[in-house]
């Protein structure tokens, strides 16, 4: 088990490489650096004051390797914009993430699952279709359209809900099912199609001669068996799950991680930028390793190869 | 698109020429999703064609008294102008008709882009298998492991969205998803009999890659390109609704709802009818991408 959990770990290595040297490099991909954070008519002392303080007068190879040691100890440096370290504007603006995706995550959970169980199971039926036209429409909708509409049906026509902001539950409603929808699709549509695979399977036609109620085979037996699939999905949504965070977040005005990155982008901060990306990147790789963990505690037969 | 274009035989004293995109057309033709997915897109194209023979007014022309007006058939709306007009008072109908061509460019591009690197790399990892496969494979996950609209969003942040940046970033975020397939499908041929006699009769690697392996694949091919066609709008989409896709005056879908984002307690329809063009054509690539499917390969249920 140690061992495995070690080798997936080595097996991150390279992939968290890459995203150093892409981060890295975002700042020298359109040349000098010192023209995307200093104003044009900087004179040329000042910049080559700023090349040496910030180790930009150093062979590239240098720079990468100090950008890493600093990166691996969580040191971006200062935001430009707000003299603060770029690591702690992260942090700081995690919990609000944490509470927006985490919310959307259960309530695509809470939804997907079971609309897919019940759409194989009652196949080609009204709830069946329902569930189908609703996952394509939901795959069809671009979460920042989502968001803006039901901000003008339940904040601007009905006045039900705020339109943004961060605050009582009621702020959270709106940007969780938002973000929520296109992996309410995908979980479901995933579900719908292992379930049906199992629910041909042998070990469930036993059990229904056995006498198991049918609820029970199909909730139990048969989901089990189904959510492991399902579980690969919803780790590699992670991903899309981030993306969503950062277009929600800046729909609603909600004051999280995703927001930043826009707003560093946007003023070319650009030590948060690559704060936020390689935060983006440890949280993906460290979901998909504990889903791959999971499987084994799902499915005896996957072993810790 | 080729498939739409074929033209019709006649076919009376002829025993059928049956060739396979005939065959796909004519199921797709007698399936309501299909036709519907098809009739959007040809719309679409259309509007992206030639923009000027559908729009009613000039997507640019501005006006001070017809801010913000909502939609004709409203209380408040001006004749003429469909679909109102957003915060400079252009018609808003005029905008949508116009963004199309802007919208099906880039993601048109970014899809040959994307499709040309996966399908070698997929071609060249399938065929050859071993270490080369290895590597690429690595590639494959290290790409297909991050969040990549993020990075997407921050390097055309860097380098300017300019069109052929936007091109170029968008293929290469998507070409693992196309080397991907492309490598299922050259493996599960490689060991066919016909690959063994083409590489008897002494055809080179390269002939059998592109001549004997890519046209069996390509239906697997043209069904993925749909699918991605829809990824590719809803990014060129998320991208300019954040500001970093096309830059204004040009329209844009995703820009249009953002210039509308700050009007929505006072007019609403700015935001709204954009989104419904982007809803349409991500859902008809959708559903032509699962009716190609099926019509190519009708055995299959894929549920």
């Amino acid at each position: 088990m140690l061992q495995y959990v070690a080798r997936r770990l080595i097996l991150t290595l390279p992939v968290l490489f890459g995203i150093l040297l892409i981060s890295f490099m975002l700042t020298h991909i359109s040349g000098d650096p010192t023209d995307l954070i200093l104003s044009p008519d900087t004179p040329d002392e000042a910049r080559e004051l700023f090349r040496r303080k910030h180790g930009l007068d150093q062979p590239i190879w240098v720079q990468f390797y100090q950008f890493c040691v600093h990166a691996l100890q969580g040191d971006f440096g200062n935001s430009l914009r707000f003299n603060e370290p770029a690591t702690k504007l992260v942090l700081e603006r995690l919990g609000a993430t944490t509470e927006l995706a985490v919310t959307a995550m259960l309530l695509a959970i809470l939804v997907g699952v079971p609309a897919g169980v019940i759409a194989a199971y009652r196949r080609n039926t009204a709830a069946d279709v329902a569930v189908r036209t609703i996952t394509l429409l939901g795959q069809a909708v671009p979460s920042f359209y989502l968001g803006i509409l039901t901000i003008i049906i339940f904040a601007v026509w009905l006045r039900w809900l705020p339109s943004g902001g961060r605050g009582t539950w009621l702020h959270l409603i709106l940007p969780a099912t938002t973000l929520a929808l296109n992996l309410v699709a995908l979980i479901a549509r995933t579900t719908r199609s292992c379930m049906l695979d199992v629910l041909n399977q042998d070990y469930i036609r036993t059990a229904r001669a056995k006498g198991l109620g049918e609820s029970w085979i199909v909730w139990v037996h048969a989901l089990r068996n189904a959510f492991i699939p399902v579980l690969t999905v919803i780790g590699l949504q992670v991903g899309l799950l981030m993306g969503g965070v950062v277009v929600t977040e800046t729909v609603f005005s909600w004051p999280g991680v995703g927001r930043l990155a826009i707003q560093a982008i946007y003023a070319r901060d650009f030590p948060v930028v690559q704060a936020v990306v390689l935060f983006f990147a440890l949280i993906f790789v460290g979901v998909n390793l504990i889903v791959d963990l999971l499987y084994a505690v799902l499915d005896p037969r996957i072993g810790y190869r | 698109m080729t498939i739409a274009t074929l033209p019709l035989q006649n076919d009376d004293d002829l025993p059928p020429r049956r060739s396979l995109s005939r065959i796909v057309l004519k199921r797709l033709l007698t399936k309501p999703a299909a036709v519907f997915g098809l009739v959007i897109i040809l719309l679409f194209v259309a509007f992206a064609l030639v923009p000027d023979l559908f729009s009613p007014h000039d997507p640019y022309a501005q006006s001070l008294i017809r801010r913000l007006k909502p939609p004709s058939f409203l209380d408040r709306g001006v004749d003429g102008y469909l679909l109102g007009t957003d915060h400079l008072g252009r018609d808003t109908l005029s905008r949508i008709i116009h963004g199309a061509r802007t919208t099906l460019l880039v993601s048109l591009f970014a899809v040959v882009v994307s499709a040309v690197v996966g399908i070698w790399a997929g071609l060249v990892a399938g065929f050859f298998g071993g270490k080369t496969d290895a590597v690429i494979l690595r590639l494959i996950d290290m790409q297909l492991a991050f969040p990549v609209v993020l990075l997407v969003i921050a390097i055309v942040a860097v380098v300017g969205p300019s069109l052929t940046n936007l091109i170029v970033l968008m293929g290469l975020s998507a070409w693992p998803r196309f080397a991907r397939i492309v490598r299922g499908s050259v493996l599960s041929v490689r060991g066919l009999e016909y690959i063994e006699a083409a590489r008897s009769i002494g055809a080179g690697k390269l002939r059998i890659m592109l001549r004997h392996i890519l046209p069996n694949i390509l239906s697997a091919i043209i069904v993925y390109a749909s699918f991605e066609l829809a990824r590719m709008i809803l990014l060129e989409a998320t991208l300019s609704f954040l500001g970093l896709g096309v830059q204004p005056p040009t329209p844009t879908w995703g820009g249009m709802i953002n210039d509308g984002k700050n009007y929505l307690s006072i007019s609403w329809a700015v935001s709204l009818f954009p989104g419904v063009a982007i809803a349409l054509i991500i859902l008809a690539f959708n559903l032509l991408g699962d009716e190609i499917r099926d019509a190519l390969d009708p055995q299959l249920s894929h549920d």
